[in-house]
């Protein structure tokens, strides 16, 4: 894919490309040191600032928050995936009655950041007399609401990319159009779409990091918190750098799952594929 | 109705400082999101493996964290201070950059190797094939992905209230200090973030991609 931009290198370009190579080792890890060193000399690796991790209660309780994170992000995805294909179904409706407030619905919510629904919901519904909404379920429903909707397009578009015959062969065979969505046109349409549906799951693990704001006990929240303790010196950076590793770790893992899933998935496709060439 | 015009300084004040941090941050991820991607395509494995390394690395880590260290771990390591507007800033250019810089090496890859091919041919080097011919090209069937994000940058700018800084998303604290209706002012915010999405910046998008759009 990048050779589309750039020969084989010849003898001239090997001299050249090893040169840039040894600048951006240089340049790459002159910024890395700047950062360590940076952290060493403000006392970021001293043995006070990361004594707080060694307890076994705080460590529970940091199990505790990825465990918070994880469930809030499980509760979400289950739920933006069933309001997707639900509203992925709407829009495509015969009837406009339905499809319009589906349309209007994934506009909506497209448009309105996630932050502000999950302080709608945590603050905004109790002062207007709702009572019962934890921080838990203001995370939740302002992810479902959010990427519920992105993900209805997504389905859509996939829906929609799918050739017309699918659709008719389906009908065709006496199937009704409930049955061909269901079983027809959805399964295909979440396998081509695989990809972007993972890193819409990504966005949503990733987004529960904004439940901090609004005060849900998550990885970033316990975090925080950690930092504030002034008598092992603030370790406000150390506590950071766990948690970026927590989350880069866990997002690094779902994505590899998906290219796993995908990989299976697509050697299915494949054969396919390889017979409609053949046709061609 | 009466809480927007109540509090009028308090939303313009936001809504301002909304329109800045996105902006300026628009602007930084445009820059360095094009010099990633085209470390992601040059011809040195090691800028390709540095591109790479800095885009997983900070797609994966939430905003929200990226805000956080530059508000509240960054003054612990002893350098020039920077107020928090600044830090905003940072942190979401650095984070819009990687969505920038894969909006634009997909479009890269669009542009016809033939393009390429002939700007060898006429003895192009890999910086002028790519400043001159592939990247104006790339950057037309770019419109709509890096609209998209740009589009998410302005949402991501509420983020940044929870790091002091006084924009769209902070308008609620203000609210609650005054001892004002909080329901009624979140929803104006809302309101006003969905006439900025779907009333300006979505048909510019469209008028864009229609001006642009390359016959291939």
């Amino acid at each position: 894919m990048s050779s589309v931009l750039f020969d084989v290198p010849g003898p001239k370009a090997r001299t050249r490309n090893s040169y840039l190579n040894i600048a951006t080792v240089i340049v790459v890890v002159g910024i890395i040191a700047f950062i360590l060193f940076r952290f060493y000399e403000s006392g970021q690796f001293t043995a006070k600032k990361w004594e707080i991790f060694t307890f076994p209660r705080v460590q529970e309780q940091f199990l505790n928050a990825i465990g918070a994170t994880l469930v809030a992000f499980a509760w979400a995805a289950v739920g933006s995936l069933v309001l997707g294909i639900v509203l992925a179904f709407g829009r495509l409706a015969d009837s406009s009655w339905v499809r319009l407030p589906a349309y209007w619905f994934t506009e909506l919510f497209r448009a309105i950041p996630v932050l502000i629904l999950m302080m709608i919901m945590y603050y905004g519904l109790p002062s207007a007399g709702v009572k019962g909404i934890t921080p838990f379920i203001a995370v939740v429903v302002g992810l479902i609401l959010y990427n519920g909707s992105v993900l209805a397009e997504v389905f859509r578009a996939g829906i929609e990319s799918l050739p017309k015959g699918q659709r008719e062969a389906g009908l065709a065979v006496g199937l009704s159009k409930g049955q061909v969505q269901w079983i027809i046109l959805l399964p295909q349409a979440v396998r081509s779409m695989l990809p972007v549906i993972i890193s819409q799951l990504v966005v949503i693990l990733k987004d529960t990091a904004l439940g901090f704001l609004i005060t849900y006990n998550e990885v970033l929240y316990y975090a925080n918190f950690l930092g504030s303790q002034g008598q092992y010196g603030s370790p406000v950076v150390p506590a950071l750098m766990v948690t970026a590793v927590v989350y880069v770790g866990l997002c690094l893992i779902l994505s590899g799952i998906a290219k796993l899933v995908e990989s299976k998935m697509s050697s299915r496709v494949r054969v396919v594929k390889t017979k409609v060439g053949m046709a061609g | 109705m009466n809480v927007i015009i109540d509090n009028s300084d308090l939303f313009l004040t936001g809504f301002k400082n909304t329109g800045i941090l996105f902006a300026i941050s628009a602007f930084f991820a445009l820059i360095l999101g094009t010099v990633v991607a085209g470390m992601r395509v040059s011809p040195a494995p090691a800028m390709r493996a540095a591109g790479t390394f800095y885009v997983n690395v900070v797609r994966n880590t939430p905003l929200t964290l990226i805000l956080a260290f530059f508000a509240l771990g960054y003054p612990k390591l002893d350098l020039p201070e920077i107020s928090f507007m600044n830090a905003a800033i940072i942190g979401l250019s650095l984070y819009t950059a990687t969505y920038v810089s894969e909006a634009i090496r997909s479009g890269i890859n669009t542009v016809s190797v033939g393009q390429s091919e002939a700007a060898r041919a006429i003895g192009l080097p890999f910086m002028q094939t790519l400043t001159l011919i592939v990247l104006p090209q790339a950057f037309r069937s770019v419109v709509p992905p890096l609209f998209s994000v740009f589009i998410a940058l302005l949402k991501n700018t509420t983020v940044a209230a929870g790091f002091s800084v006084l924009e769209a998303g902070a308008i609620r604290a203000y609210l609650s200090e005054r001892g004002e209706p909080l329901l009624p002012g979140l929803l104006w915010v809302a309101l006003i973030f969905v006439v900025l999405v779907l009333g300006i910046l979505t048909p510019l998008q469209r008028y864009l991609e229609k001006k642009w759009r390359v016959a291939r």
